[in-house]
């Protein structure tokens, strides 16, 4: 964080507030082992699969629905820090674990693995948009996919 | 910015009856944004499934992560993940102003990865110009 609020004083931007939580955070506890639950993904990479739209980078609050068995071949990236992407491009599976999880699911470790995972482009500086855009068509998608538990896993 | 989003939306899940696990390499932003259960990887940032090209070091970052999910009992709390990374002047490295975070242009133009990405989206009904 200092070293964004640094680089944001040198550019002339007023310091960006992070978002600091004054409550404690909700809790659901985990109703069965992961080895009994069908697990969610969500990876704030800006992912998204050949034939889908690319995100933009004027926070863009959508989700997209990538299919679990998505090859390699056909899984894309578009992040507004797009230098960060150098290696998930060569190897999707540093920043989006479709392949390990697919992986941990045939050696029970988790139940089984959602039959989509979802993907969003994480860089929305608008804390209102995530909470009000982004997060409920998560929980949708998760719901309709009847996800027990999700990991969710940041760029 | 995606450590802040993954708080966010990990909060509204918990609170519609999912739970949730954040796995993360900013160990600052997730702290601030305290979501339920956080893991951290001491990676550089990109790489919070594990290092590129290494299926059992991704196998072991999940594993662990997953472990941690499983672990966590008390709302808040965040398990420092043993992985590390085999170069140590990447810390260094990130910080850089040349090489450090460079920020795209913000506009609301779709920015395909390849121009072919385009027309197969268009040609799927995913896009039109």
């Amino acid at each position: 964080m200092e070293m964004i609020r640094a680089r944001y004083a040198r550019l002339g931007y007023a310091p960006y507030r992070w978002f600091e939580a004054n409550t404690p955070p909700p809790w659901q506890a985990l109703p069965r082992p992961l080895a009994e639950l069908r697990l969610g993904l969500l990876s704030t990479s800006g992912a998204y699969v050949r034939g889908q739209r690319a995100y933009h980078y004027r926070d863009d609050s959508s989700v997209r629905a990538i299919p679990s068995d998505t090859p390699d071949a056909d899984l894309r990236f578009s992040h507004i820090t797009e230098n960060y992407l150098v290696d998930a491009r060569r190897d999707p599976a540093c920043i989006l674990p479709l392949g390990t999880l697919r992986l941990l699911a045939t050696r029970g470790v988790i139940g089984a693995l959602a039959r989509s995972v979802v993907s969003c482009m994480g860089g929305v500086y608008s804390q209102r948009r995530v909470r009000d855009e982004t997060a409920p068509a998560v929980l949708e998608t998760f719901r309709s996919q009847g996800v027990e538990a999700a990991l969710l896993v940041a760029m | 910015m995606c450590h802040q989003t993954v708080s966010l939306i990990a909060r509204h899940l918990e609170e519609n009856g999912i739970p949730t696990l954040c796995l993360g390499s900013a160990l600052d932003i997730l702290r601030a944004g305290r979501p339920p259960r956080a893991a951290f990887v001491d990676y550089p940032l990109g790489h919070s499934a594990g290092r590129p090209f290494d299926t059992q070091d991704q196998l072991a970052v999940l594993t662990a992560a997953l472990e941690a999910f499983e672990a966590i009992t008390a709302p808040g709390d965040l398990v420092v993940l043993p992985n590390r990374w085999p170069e140590n002047d990447w810390a260094l490295a990130a910080q850089s102003e040349e090489t450090g975070d460079t920020r795209q242009p913000r506009d609301e133009s779709p920015q395909w990865q390849f121009p072919e990405d385009r027309q197969a989206a268009m040609a799927s009904g995913a896009w039109s110009a």
